[in-house]
C-alpha cells in the first residue's frame, strides 16, 4: 500500500528529475521532507518493483531508429516466440494482446541497418510474417502517471 | 568534449538505470571516466536538444492498479490525421498518440493511442466518452487489450 507521502513523491520523481550533483537535496526541498528518508523510501519503492526504472527516456526520432513491431502467433508457439524475442536486447516492450496480431513490441537499435537486421531476424526465426509499424509523427506523448 | 560514439552509449546506460544513491551522477560519471560536471553538462544538453524527452523515474503501472491497457487504434483519412490526432492527444485519459503508416491489406490503422486505466470498464467509458465529445464516430477503430506484459525497460542501444 502507497502512503500519502509515498503518492507525493511518485507524482513528483516521474519526470523532471533535477539534474544537479545534489538532486535529492533539491527533491527533499521542493518536497519538504528529509532528504535520507526520501532515498530510503525511493529504494524500497525500487526494489518491490513499484518503481521499474529510474533513468531518461530517449527520443528515438532522434537518437538512433525504432519501431513497433508485431506478430500474428499461434496460442501454442506463443511461449517460445516471446522467448526468442525477448533475448534480443533492442526489445524493450513486449506485449500479448488481444487482437489476430497478438505480440507486441518496440524494437530499437542505434541504426537503421541494425533494426533492419534485427527485425529481418526475427521474422525468420519466428516463421510468422512481422507487422512494421514507424513512428511518423506524435501528437502526444505523456507516460508519467497521476496517481 | 565526449567523443560520439561514447555519447550513444551513455545515453544508453543512462535509460537503462541510473542509481538510488545519494549522489547518483558522480557515481556514473566514475564509470565513463568523466568529471562530474561533463557529465551534467552532457546531459542537460541532451534535454535542451531534445535527445532526451524524460528524466525520472518509470513506475510500474500494473504494480500501482493501472491493470487495463488498451492500445486503441483508428483509421482516419490522410487529410484529417493531423487534426484527428491533436484531439486524441489532448484527451486527459491517452499517455500516447502516435501516426504510423497503414500496412494494407494486413493493417489499416494509421493513429495509434494508448489508453491506461484501473478497470477494462473504466477504459472502455473513457473512450465511448471521447468519441461522443469529439465525434469520432465515422473512423473505424480497434481496442487491443494487454493480455501479459513480457517486458519493459529502457531502449537498449547495443553494439553491432
Amino acid at each position: 500500500m502507497l502512503s500519502e507521502l509515498d503518492i507525493k513523491i511518485l507524482n513528483r520523481v516521474q519526470s523532471d528529475f533535477p539534474v544537479c550533483s545534489d538532486p535529492f537535496s533539491v527533491l527533499a526541498i521542493e518536497l519538504d521532507i528529509d532528504k535520507a528518508l526520501l532515498i530510503k523510501r525511493l529504494s524500497e519503492l525500487q526494489q518491490d518493483n513499484t518503481i521499474s526504472r529510474f533513468g531518461c527516456v530517449i527520443n528515438h526520432r532522434k537518437v538512433g531508429k525504432s519501431l513497433l513491431a508485431a506478430l500474428k502467433v499461434p496460442h501454442e508457439k506463443m511461449e517460445d516466440t516471446v522467448t526468442l524475442v525477448n533475448a534480443y536486447l533492442e526489445v524493450n516492450h513486449n506485449y500479448q494482446r488481444e487482437h489476430a496480431f497478438n505480440l507486441w513490441f518496440v524494437v530499437t537499435a542505434a541504426t537503421q541497418c541494425r533494426l533492419d537486421k534485427v527485425l529481418d531476424e526475427l521474422e525468420s526465426k519466428t516463421g510468422f510474417p512481422l507487422l512494421r509499424l514507424p513512428m511518423l509523427k506524435p501528437h502526444h506523448i505523456n507516460l508519467a502517471f497521476d496517481l | 568534449m565526449i567523443p560520439e560514439e561514447k555519447k550513444l552509449n551513455i545515453l544508453d546506460v543512462l535509460s537503462a538505470g541510473i542509481p538510488v544513491v545519494e549522489y547518483p551522477y558522480k557515481e556514473l560519471a566514475k564509470q565513463f571516466n568523466l568529471q562530474e560536471s561533463e557529465l551534467l553538462g552532457f546531459i542537460q544538453d541532451a534535454i535542451t536538444d531534445g535527445k532526451i524527452k524524460r528524466m525520472g523515474m518509470v513506475l510500474n503501472h500494473h504494480k500501482l492498479g493501472f491493470v487495463a491497457n488498451a492500445m486503441v487504434v483508428w483509421d482516419v483519412p490522410d487529410c484529417v490525421v493531423d487534426k484527428v490526432g491533436n484531439i486524441l492527444g489532448k484527451q486527459k485519459c491517452v499517455t500516447l498518440c502516435y501516426q504510423r503508416p497503414r500496412q494494407l491489406p494486413e493493417w489499416r490503422y494509421n493513429l495509434f493511442t494508448m489508453i491506461h486505466g484501473k478497470k477494462r470498464q473504466e477504459v472502455l467509458a473513457h473512450l465511448s466518452q471521447i468519441i461522443d465529445n469529439n465525434a469520432l464516430h465515422e473512423y473505424p477503430r480497434d481496442v487491443l487489450f494487454s493480455v501479459r506484459k513480457f517486458k519493459q525497460g529502457g531502449a537498449r542501444y547495443v553494439n553491432e
